[in-house]
């Protein structure tokens, strides 16, 4: 059963819909991460749950409950915010303390608490410390700490990562894992950074222009794409426009060249339909460039960007069109630029999608 | 080496020039308040000032009126810049151009306009006593200094975070007065306080409205003393300067060394 549910949620500022029905359920005990670009919407359904904005339509139910018109600071939900929101007038136990003192905590369950927090997140020693004295990540830990502390029903984290460097980044992302598993908290984390969605959630949730696009664990969303926007948006992505010859046997026609795509078994022939790879299912060969290969697709390599234990190759293939393909850095070698190759994938490597309308 | 010396000459005949603006009246001021016996310095005006028992009452009336003025002015002010950064930010010019008036509407125009409106025959006849027409005179400073204090707040408002700290507030339980009393006001002291002590140099000093409602503050005593005497209100003037002095003193004590908010916001 889920725990909280977004309903339909609908909000507009002036002219731009932010939102444009947004339906959502979360698990008890889920990590569930917006993902999406900018103006995507999933800022304002996170405000939308935390009570900072009202939506125009639609509701929010929290353990069976309405909490659309619930004011903020009766919600229950500690907050992780990517602005520094840190008490600067408090030192970093005092900042922990607040919501307990708020809640009026005896002081001795207060000093339990805050002792406790301080070593979940590891910062035992910054305890008599101001903010301006901690580093963005340590401000960040502490932020999460004073958020726990009040033990909410759901913690929300509004891309709280986006202002620390790549390093303290990867190993924050993986503390906010571990704290929210060990205890079980529900929580909504919005961000922008597909690898910082993926590495983390239960499930991800990719939003474009106001609404949902698909709904997935991390390996459905980067593995099957329901949309084209999903499948660009998240990784990298080779698409190419081809028509189904055979729903049967499933075999598409790409630029007269006949290729074996699983995906489209049982769809009518003459279908057109968009076929997406991956560039590391891609297999490269040498060839000639004499010859038109049977069942892959030829083209010449114009790129290679070094990426560490990949080389991502750009080839150049008919009609203008690009394909990427990710090799080994130690074979990169074996196609040089300007090479001629020709790229294979397996025929159940690939994922179709309807055509966008228009 | 020699380069920099020569590049900041300017610079430092600017600072002495300045100076040289400021102090000499001041020197002059104070040479001739020690000149009340003749031909030897003594402190005999410093005396006599200080002996008088409207001098202690004069000033001990302006400076409650100031405390009060600051409370009121502070109350008044930081919410309002507060709920305009927070919440009502295309109205700020408004309430922009509204604070400065005071500085263009002569503090006799303003008084003229209390007397009609609060005289003793009014629907709220706040001249009718003493004790109201001192609350008229506080809400009057309270206006002369608003273009001060909203200014001071509003600059303090800006160097933090206003949206940020609220919405935190408000996640961990937080209401508007725990968070206008125990996030904002803290994170705003600073500002808080250089308004204040603006506010306490204007009430001290001033003189129109205190002499036309007929209180006994230090600005009419002043004036007085300035019209009969020739010694003692040259002392004066020192003493005045003194308290202003010291008040800048204070503020430097209460902000040096405590967290807050430039240090902590970024």
């Amino acid at each position: 059963m889920a725990y909280l549910e977004l309903q339909g949620l609908q909000k507009s500022f002036g002219d731009v819909m932010a939102l444009r029905g947004v339906d959502l359920s979360v698990a008890r005990g889920e990590f569930l991460t917006l993902l999406g670009p900018s103006g995507c919407g999933k800022t304002t359904a996170l405000r939308i749950v935390a009570g900072f904005e009202s939506p125009d339509g639609g509701r929010v139910m929290l353990d069976g409950h309405d909490i659309t018109t619930v004011t903020p600071s009766r919600r229950d939900m500690g907050m992780v915010f990517q602005a520094y929101s840190l008490f600067p007038n408090m030192t970093a136990e005092q900042n922990v303390e607040f919501g307990l003192r708020i809640r009026r905590r005896p002081s001795a369950e207060r000093a339990r608490r805050v002792g406790e927090l301080f070593d979940l997140i590891g910062l035992p020693d910054a305890r008599k410390r101001y903010p301006h004295q901690l580093s963005g990540g340590q401000q960040q830990r502490l932020a999460l700490a004073r958020a726990l502390a009040i033990e909410p029903r759901v913690l929300l984290l509004d891309e709280p990562l986006s202002a620390l460097d790549a390093r303290v980044r990867v190993q924050l992302r993986e503390e906010i894992r571990r704290i929210q598993t060990n205890l079980g908290i529900t929580t909504l984390y919005v961000t922008h950074d597909q690898e910082e969605a993926m590495s983390i959630s239960d499930r991800v949730v990719v939003m474009s222009r106001g609404r949902i696009e698909q709904i997935g664990s991390p390996a459905d969303i980067y593995g099957s794409p329901t949309t084209p926007f999903v499948a660009e948006f998240v990784g990298t992505i080779n698409w190419f426009e081809a028509q189904v010859l055979d729903g049967g046997e499933g075999a598409v026609d790409y630029s007269g060249t006949r290729l074996r795509v699983d995906a489209v078994r049982g769809r009518a022939p003459g279908q057109r339909v968009v076929v997406v790879v991956r560039p590391e299912v891609l297999e490269l060969e040498r060839s000639n460039g004499e010859q038109r290969p049977t069942g892959a697709i030829s083209g010449r390599v114009i790129s290679h960007s070094f990426l560490g234990a990949v080389t991502r190759l750009k080839i150049s293939v008919e009609e203008g069109a690009a394909l990427i393909a990710d090799v080994g850095s130690v074979r990169a070698g074996a196609f040089p630029i300007g090479a001629q190759v020709v790229a294979r994938f397996a025929p159940d490597a690939a994922r179709v999608l309807n055509l966008p309308p228009g | 080496m020699g380069a920099v010396t020569r590049g900041r000459a300017p610079a430092w005949l600017v600072l002495l020039a300045g100076s040289l603006y400021f102090f000499i009246p001041l020197l002059g001021t104070f040479e001739f308040s020690l000149r009340y016996l003749r031909g030897k310095y003594s402190l005999e005006a410093y005396r006599i000032v200080l002996a008088d028992p409207r001098f202690g009452a004069t000033v001990t009336y302006s400076a409650i009126l100031a405390v009060a003025t600051i409370v009121m002015g502070v109350v008044l002010v930081v919410p309002t810049a507060y709920w305009i950064r927070l919440r009502l930010p295309r109205l700020r010019p408004v309430v922009e151009f509204i604070t400065l008036l005071p500085l263009v509407i002569p503090a006799i125009v303003i008084v003229f306009g209390y007397l009609r409106i609060y005289n003793s025959t009014s629907v709220l006849p706040l001249t009718g006593s003493e004790h109201t027409t001192d609350l008229l005179l506080m809400f009057g400073y309270v206006t002369l200094a608003l273009p001060y204090m909203y200014r001071a707040v509003d600059t303090g408002l800006r160097a933090i975070n206003v949206h940020t700290l609220t919405e935190a507030a408000q996640s961990l339980g937080g209401g508007w007065s725990t968070i206008l009393l125990r996030v904002i006001l803290p994170n705003v002291r600073t500002a808080v306080l250089s308004g204040a002590f603006l506010t306490f140099a204007i009430v001290i000093g001033e003189f129109t409205m205190a002499s036309l409602l007929d209180r006994p503050a230090f600005g009419p005593y002043l004036q007085l003393i300035g019209a009969n005497r020739a010694y003692e209100p040259a002392a004066l003037a020192i003493i005045s300067f003194a308290i202003t002095w010291a008040c800048m003193g204070l503020l430097q004590i209460f902000v040096r060394g405590t967290p807050g908010q430039m240090a902590g916001t970024h």
